[in-house]
């Protein structure tokens, strides 16, 4: 049993169903849901709950992103508890004392530093952020940009990646970082794309996208969109509501191959 | 001036009016984030003790923003009636309580005296007020409001369908729409959040939505949850726009920040009643709020979480809405920690706007990332539906596959009819029987009556 999956409906509302991932057409036991919709909500909750709550294993991701041939750094917010982070989403924009003293130690020029962060779905991360990145290299290297170490953040929000690329010296800063989980949805990984980062930025300088994982926006297409959003970022030094995906017209135009670039 | 209180053990200054009003609040995550909440038990009921002696009327003088510096402190003040006022003009807000929760306040008279209550009146008194209190005062308040059919009367509660889909997909809207409507739903309003704000994309669920509710004849209205300035512009592109939506906030710059003002408001109004799409009445605006929106957009002014909430209620106030719904879970645990912080908020907004006179709804609602389950979103229904909610979310299984939280959902609405008896929109009521939906005291049929619904879905896939 997997508690986002949906079992077949019966009677004649079993096709409307079919039509929507929502819960609909689940019966009832007088005005009560019947057991075993109670006991599937009760699952995909504790998934989401888990998903939120789960220790983030940095290690394991850059072993990951190791065997894609990539440097990384592993850094710490200033939020030292899930529950710090939870009350105190300052903290977790932030990076710790400790941390900012080793990403100043790399600092170089970079055109891009990407940045894997926990969020609120550490299950996201574990499952989609290697797999992101390895669609992502091969448009990163036709565009010829120069990488920063990719920075691997615990008890992360997004707006630490601008700490991280200003620091790291970075044109551009990737923060790939888990979502707010859903029932439905426990491991969607959010990529925020942000131009010139510099703490103090907020949400309107960034270009975002969402719902990254297998049952959502595919990897390579999310890596396409975010290619296409980078080399428009760089072209026009800006990100954020001045810059609108237009990348479904790109992707039409290059078809399903497009998502592959060549070399 | 500063307001000094002894405990006994010791003294304790509150320097204003506004450090006053947030230290007495019960404690929420979010006025900790701001810096603004008692720094122990004591101070806090020591806060209390003051704010219980402080003239009611005191909130006409001292503004806790500047009446120079924020439109909604100018409409609360300009807009404030006097003569609603006079019968409690007298008492201090602890008075007022006792007031409050005595034979003396009638519905009648809670009625007359809303015009003359400011938020921060209302703010105030909840602080000193236990959670049976709000329940017990805000059940005598009645706020009645008509579009197509008539919601708020007392012994009812409504429901808003809320068929969300992760990619605005027609088909799976209207999916759970159908559902919806087969539990007897639907009677607050059938209303969507897009996914896309493509206003060609907009209009057309809006024109899906209109087409329901015309084939069926359904007492009922529709909305798209998009900006107000999207609904101005759908109404001039002669979309069928039942309801103008839009999210606000307490303080202005809050609203700027939803890139709304009081000005533009009136224009969405002035929009909405042009259309003249009610039968019964000409409440054309939908309103959402929720406790920590102004903080999180760093516009709060150093004011409590909740008494900036209840100045949402003044904005929605001026705008004769039919529907008010604080989505009291929704912003995360910075703000509402977990489900006895939700559930004391959840109680507070209802209990502020009905004072008020605001047609207050609630999404009894969670996030994943929040300390709280779908047992602490049954106790706040069995609250709010003891306390006379006018309306709540009908949320497919609860699960919102859009937005992603759980609010309550079509079996809930159900329960809760059951314990207390709450009934439907009479209009709503009398259709549902007509459609052998629900039977003649408004349980589900034993027949199939939904089933009639389905045909709409089998056009559609012809």
């Amino acid at each position: 049993m997997n508690g986002s999956e949906k079992p077949p409906a019966a009677g004649r509302f079993a096709e409307l169903a079919r039509l929507t991932p929502a819960r609909i057409a689940l019966g009832r036991s007088g005005v009560s849901l019947p057991m075993h919709e109670v006991l599937r909500f009760g699952l995909a909750h504790a998934q989401a709950r888990d998903a939120v709550h789960a220790p983030f294993r940095p290690d394991d991701v850059a072993t990951a992103l190791a065997g894609l041939g990539l440097e990384t750094l592993a850094v710490a917010s200033a939020a030292r508890s899930r529950e710090d982070y939870l009350r105190r989403p300052d903290w977790g924009r932030s990076l710790s004392p400790e941390s900012l003293t080793a990403v100043e130690a790399r600092q170089g020029r970079f055109d891009l530093a990407l940045v894997v962060a926990d969020g609120l779905s550490s299950t996201a991360v574990h499952q989609n952020a290697a797999p992101l990145v390895e669609a992502l290299l091969p448009h990163l290297r036709r565009q010829s940009l120069s990488l920063a170490p990719v920075v691997i953040a615990s008890q992360a929000r997004v707006a630490l990646g601008d700490a991280a690329g200003q620091a790291l010296g970075a044109g551009m800063v990737l923060v790939m970082i888990g979502e707010r989980p859903g029932l439905s949805s426990p491991d969607s990984l959010g990529a925020y794309l942000t131009f010139a980062p510099r703490t103090g930025l907020t949400d309107e300088a960034r270009n975002c996208i969402s719902n990254i994982r297998p049952g959502g926006m595919g990897f390579a297409e999310a890596a396409f969109r975010l290619a296409w959003l980078i080399d428009q970022g760089f072209r026009r030094s800006l990100t954020g509501v001045g810059l609108k995906d237009e990348s479904d017209a790109a992707l039409e135009a290059g078809g399903a191959g497009g998502l592959i670039p060549e070399g | 001036m500063g307001y000094r209180v002894a405990t006994g053990t010791r003294s304790y200054l509150f320097s204003d009016l506004k450090e006053l009003m947030a230290k007495a609040t019960p404690p929420r995550s979010g006025d900790r984030l701001a810096g603004l909440a008692a720094g122990s038990m004591e101070e806090m009921m020591a806060a209390r003790m003051a704010l219980a002696d402080l003239p009611l009327r005191t909130f006409l003088h001292e503004a806790l923003i500047p009446y120079e510096a924020d439109e909604v402190t100018r409409l609360i003040i300009d807009g404030h009636d006097a003569a609603a006022f006079g019968p409690v003009a007298s008492l201090t807000v602890g008075a007022f309580r006792d007031w409050l929760c005595s034979e003396a306040a009638t519905t009648e008279i809670l009625a007359k005296l809303a015009p003359g209550i400011t938020p921060e009146m209302a703010a105030a008194v909840s602080k000193l007020m236990r959670n049976q209190d709000l329940i017990l005062v805000a059940r005598k308040c009645s706020v009645v409001t008509r579009f197509r059919n008539t919601l708020g009367l007392a012994g009812r509660m409504a429901v808003r369908i809320q068929p969300n889909h992760p990619t605005d997909d027609a088909a799976g809207i209207l999916a759970s729409t159908i559902d919806g409507l087969s539990y007897g739903c639907g009677d607050a309003v059938i209303g969507i959040n897009p996914a896309s704000d493509s206003t060609a994309r907009i209009a057309e669920l809006l024109r899906l939505l209109d087409d329901v509710i015309a084939r069926f004849d359904i007492p009922t209205q529709a909305c798209i949850l998009t900006h107000v300035t999207s609904s101005i512009s759908l109404i001039e592109q002669g979309a069928p726009v039942d309801l103008v939506f839009q999210s606000v906030a307490g303080t202005q710059a809050a609203n700027a920040s939803f890139g709304v003002t009081l000005a533009l408001l009136q224009e969405g109004l002035e929009a909405g009643r042009s259309q003249k799409r009610g039968t019964v009445g000409d409440n054309v605006m939908y309103f959402e709020t929720g406790q920590g929106a102004a903080l999180s957009a760093n516009a709060h002014h150093g004011v409590d979480q909740q008494t900036i909430e209840a100045r949402a209620y003044a904005v929605c106030r001026a705008y004769q809405p039919l529907l008010v719904n604080t989505v009291v879970g929704f912003i995360g645990p910075e703000y509402l920690y977990d489900g006895k912080q939700i559930i004391r908020a959840g109680l507070e907004d209802h209990f502020c706007g009905k004072l008020m006179g605001v047609p207050m709804g609630c999404d009894i609602c969670y996030t994943n990332h929040a300390e709280a389950d779908q047992d602490d979103m049954d106790t706040l229904l069995t609250l709010l539906g003891t306390a006379g909610v006018n309306f709540i979310m009908g949320v497919p299984g609860a699960d919102d596959v859009m937005l992603n939280y759980q609010s309550t959902s079509f079996h809930d609405q159900l329960y809760i009819r059951e314990v207390l008896g709450l009934r439907r929109a009479p209009e709503f009521e009398d259709w549902l029987l007509r459609m052998d939906i629900t039977d003649a005291v408004g349980r589900l049929s034993a027949g199939q009556g939904g089933q009639a619904l389905l045909a709409a879905m089998q056009d559609r896939a012809a």
